[in-house]
């Protein structure tokens, strides 16, 4: 009988599991696999420069494809190395398999020569993870590591291989289905519970839709639509579930939070159901809890049960598939309109304005970028923002119109996430328009992976929000810790230069009657372009929800334009 | 409020160390734990004791639950049930004081496992409480050592836990 290498036999279950493409960094203990690779043309592998870029570009491209993202790093600094990307994975659950090499079977736990205990490292932040050291498990491995990524609540599963186990020699049986009796998650929800909700929301006067990642995890942006336009009740995006439904769309209203809109979070607390899918009422989502949607009964539909119940009392838990429930849902729930109820919020909305009046400094604004963005692209790009100011900005004021479209670090809020999570989403997307966003901070926390960019010809159009500061981190500094501008003044290189070293053409821009040019510029070179936007540096987010606080409780921009007093939030 | 827990495991690693780091992660206050073989190859059984209001032990049985290798949990305390708790403890007892200590064994079912001039080992298992009482009747003696295993669990009448995974095959580890 034929047999093949521990390596081989990895590479082969990667082919059986749809894998055409990874991001990886060799190293000693996963050299065998990497010898094996060349024997397998249709996988294509991507060099990155630092693991973590190759773990984010994995999550990049899970985001945008719906397949799972696959990063490879040897054992050691290289696996640790990737334990920022795989937590990000597991707080937005994204499903990618992060495949590591381990020393020999005989030196671990000896403090072999680059050994950590990885699997033991990344157990908090992975969905399940494995140390392979016998060859006859690796394909049950494999199969149970996608199953597990993919399905019910996506996630980052981990697979270690000891070194010797990728040299030793085996039959090659890939298992069809997996054996895993303490998983079976739960996608169709209870009809009871679903009837229970339909009746709710029949009966609701002032219901709204929170709409989460799930959505676009569960592909249901268009059930959501459906569901939504048949009920007439208005929709709100979480950060996470930004571009789960066209943002033109007349129930869109947008995201709340922290840095929600004044309209959003006042109709959290004015509606009187909450139909929240696929979120989990994250602390920047709810503020202070007991503050938060006091007049609502609560819907809560989410794959993983663990989390019905976690933040909020819930008046009807379903525990399902956001597709199926809402296919369920938008059945038997009634025909209905919510125009006094809109209205209502629209007129919340109408009196504030997102303009910024201009800075006296001659700087100009971020906004002004954000305005271009939308105005110039129509919709047709992706967008990757790195954390921060920058990131609050585009989520509030670029108009996301398809899924997939705005793709960020959310739960971890990890800097330096925006331009390796790009590489996964052109490489997901080569023939589509990708835009990684980020400040002066983040981009220079991965800035390595230009390298990457030019040596994998990924026409990646790059936009850095130069404010000189950690805006973020001096806003709060301003608001809530005496103006003391502590550590977070920044230096930053010559980007442009930065930029040229690679071979990658940019431009500065420091006026704001050339935003639009260079965002032109960009989207007209053939390859990849970098654009550094050097704004005025002392902008804030608004409107803003101060930490722990509750989400009546929003202070608004006092250089915004065009403000009508309004009765200050209950 | 005390809950018992019982939960079922598939025999791979790692699996106690996920359990029991998940409960570190989370906050969740353990009282006792213990671990053993059941009826079926391939499946441990943990039973634990935790202190806590409802909703968050509502929320340690989800958690729980999400591990790939955890099986079932049930939350037994509701439930009549057998608790069981094994005692060692070796206290001070010269010759004048051995048959008052034989004495109160006696009344609480407990065996004398070794004796030496001054000291003696006695044995008991019993339900927590009965083992309070019996630890609290025997300090004046002088303790020298105890060990306790923890309490395991089982309900009453002819149902049980593992129910649909009694007679299924399971790869050990």
């Amino acid at each position: 009988m034929k047999t093949l290498t521990g390596a081989q036999m990895m590479c082969e279950a990667l082919i059986a599991e749809g894998v055409d493409v990874m991001f990886g960094y060799p190293g000693g203990a996963i050299m065998p696999f990497y010898h094996a690779l060349p024997e397998y043309p249709q996988l294509r592998h991507i060099l990155v420069r630092h693991e973590q870029a190759a773990g984010h570009a994995a999550e990049g491209y899970a985001r945008t494809s719906g397949k799972v993202g696959v990063c490879v790093a040897t054992s050691g600094p290289g696996a640790t190395n990737l334990v920022t990307a795989i937590a990000d994975a597991m707080m937005d659950s994204i499903p990618i398999v992060a495949i590591t090499g381990q020393v020999v079977t005989s030196l671990i736990g000896k403090d072999g020569f680059q050994e950590t205990d990885v699997t033991g490292i990344t157990q908090p932040i992975t969905k399940h993870n494995y140390l392979v050291t016998d060859v006859r498990d690796l394909p049950r491995v494999f199969k149970e590591a996608f199953h597990i990524a993919r399905t019910g609540r996506p996630g980052p599963v981990l697979i270690d291989v000891a070194k010797d186990t990728q040299n030793a020699r085996g039959v090659f049986e890939y298992p069809e289905s997996v054996d895993l009796p303490g998983y079976k998650p739960n996608y169709d929800g209870n009809r009871r519970q679903i009837k229970e909700a339909a009746n709710l929301l029949n009966q609701a006067k002032k219901p709204l839709i929170m709409a989460g990642h799930g959505i676009l995890l569960g592909h249901a942006s268009v059930e959501l639509r459906e569901f939504a336009e048949k009920t007439g009740i208005p929709v709100i995006t979480t950060l996470l579930g930004i571009s789960c439904i066209p943002e033109d769309h007349p129930l869109s209203l947008g995201m709340p939070g922290m840095h929600g809109w004044v309209h959003v979070n006042r109709a959290i607390q004015e509606c009187d159901v909450l139909f929240t899918i696929g979120a989990r009422f994250d602390d920047r989502v709810t503020g202070k809890l007991d503050t938060f949607a006091r007049n609502a009964k609560i819907i809560h539909v989410d794959i993983d049960p663990a989390e019905v119940g976690k933040n909020v009392i819930t008046a009807v838990p379903i525990v399902g598939d956001a597709k199926r429930v809402l296919e369920n849902l938008t059945e038997i729930v009634n025909a209905n309109e919510h125009s006094e109820w809109l209205n209502h919020i629209r007129d919340i909305q109408a009196t504030r304005s997102k303009r910024q009046r201009d800075p006296e400094s001659g700087m100009f604004t971020p906004h002004h970028v954000y305005a271009e963005f939308t105005r110039i692209m129509q919709g047709e790009f992706r967008v990757c923002t790195d954390v921060g100011q920058h990131q609050m900005w585009a989520a509030q004021l670029i108009e996301y119109m398809k899924p997939h479209t705005h793709i960020t670090s959310g739960g971890l809020g990890t800097m330096g996430f925006a331009l390796p999570a790009a590489m996964g989403v052109q490489v997901a997307c080569p023939n589509e328009e990708v835009w990684a966003i980020a400040g002066d901070g983040g981009f220079q926390m991965n800035l390595q992976e230009l390298a990457t960019v030019v040596q994998e010809s990924l026409p990646l159009k790059i936009c850095i929000i130069n404010n000189g500061y950690l805006g973020m981190v001096r806003q709060w500094q301003e608001l809530f810790h005496e103006r003391r501008y502590s550590a977070t003044p920044m230096w930053s290189p010559d980007f442009i230069k930065l930029a040229d070293a690679y071979g990658i053409p940019g431009v500065r821009v420091e006026r704001a009657e050339d935003v639009a040019e260079a965002i032109q510029q960009a989207r007209s070179t053939n390859g990849p372009f970098l654009i550094e936007f050097v704004v005025e540096r002392e902008v804030n987010v608004y409107p803003m929800v101060a930490p722990g606080a509750s989400i009546s409780d929003m202070f608004e921009d006092p250089n915004e334009v065009e403000i009508e007093d309004v009765v200050a939030v209950k | 409020m005390k809950h018992t827990l019982v939960a079922l495991l598939r025999d791979q690693p790692g699996v106690l160390n996920r359990s029991v780091s998940l409960f570190r992660r989370r906050g969740f206050n353990i009282e006792s734990l213990t671990v053993g073989h059941t009826e079926t190859p391939g499946i441990s059984r943990m039973t634990l004791v935790v202190d806590g209001d409802t909703t968050s032990v509502e929320q340690v049985i989800k958690q729980l639950y999400k591990l790939i290798d955890v099986l079932k949990v049930s939350d037994v305390s509701q439930d009549p049930n057998v608790t069981r708790d094994l005692l060692l403890v070796k206290v001070y007892a010269p010759p004048a004081k051995r048959s008052e200590l034989m004495q109160l064994a006696d009344i609480f079912g407990a065996k004398i496992v070794d004796v030496v001039p001054d000291a003696m080992m006695i044995e008991l298992s019993g339900s927590p409480e009965q083992l309070d009482r019996f630890v609290d009747l025997i300090r004046p003696f002088g303790i020298r050592e105890l060990v306790r295993t923890g309490c395991v669990a089982m309900t009453r009448g002819a149902s049980t836990v593992s129910g649909p995974y009694q007679n299924q095959e399971f790869r050990a580890a």
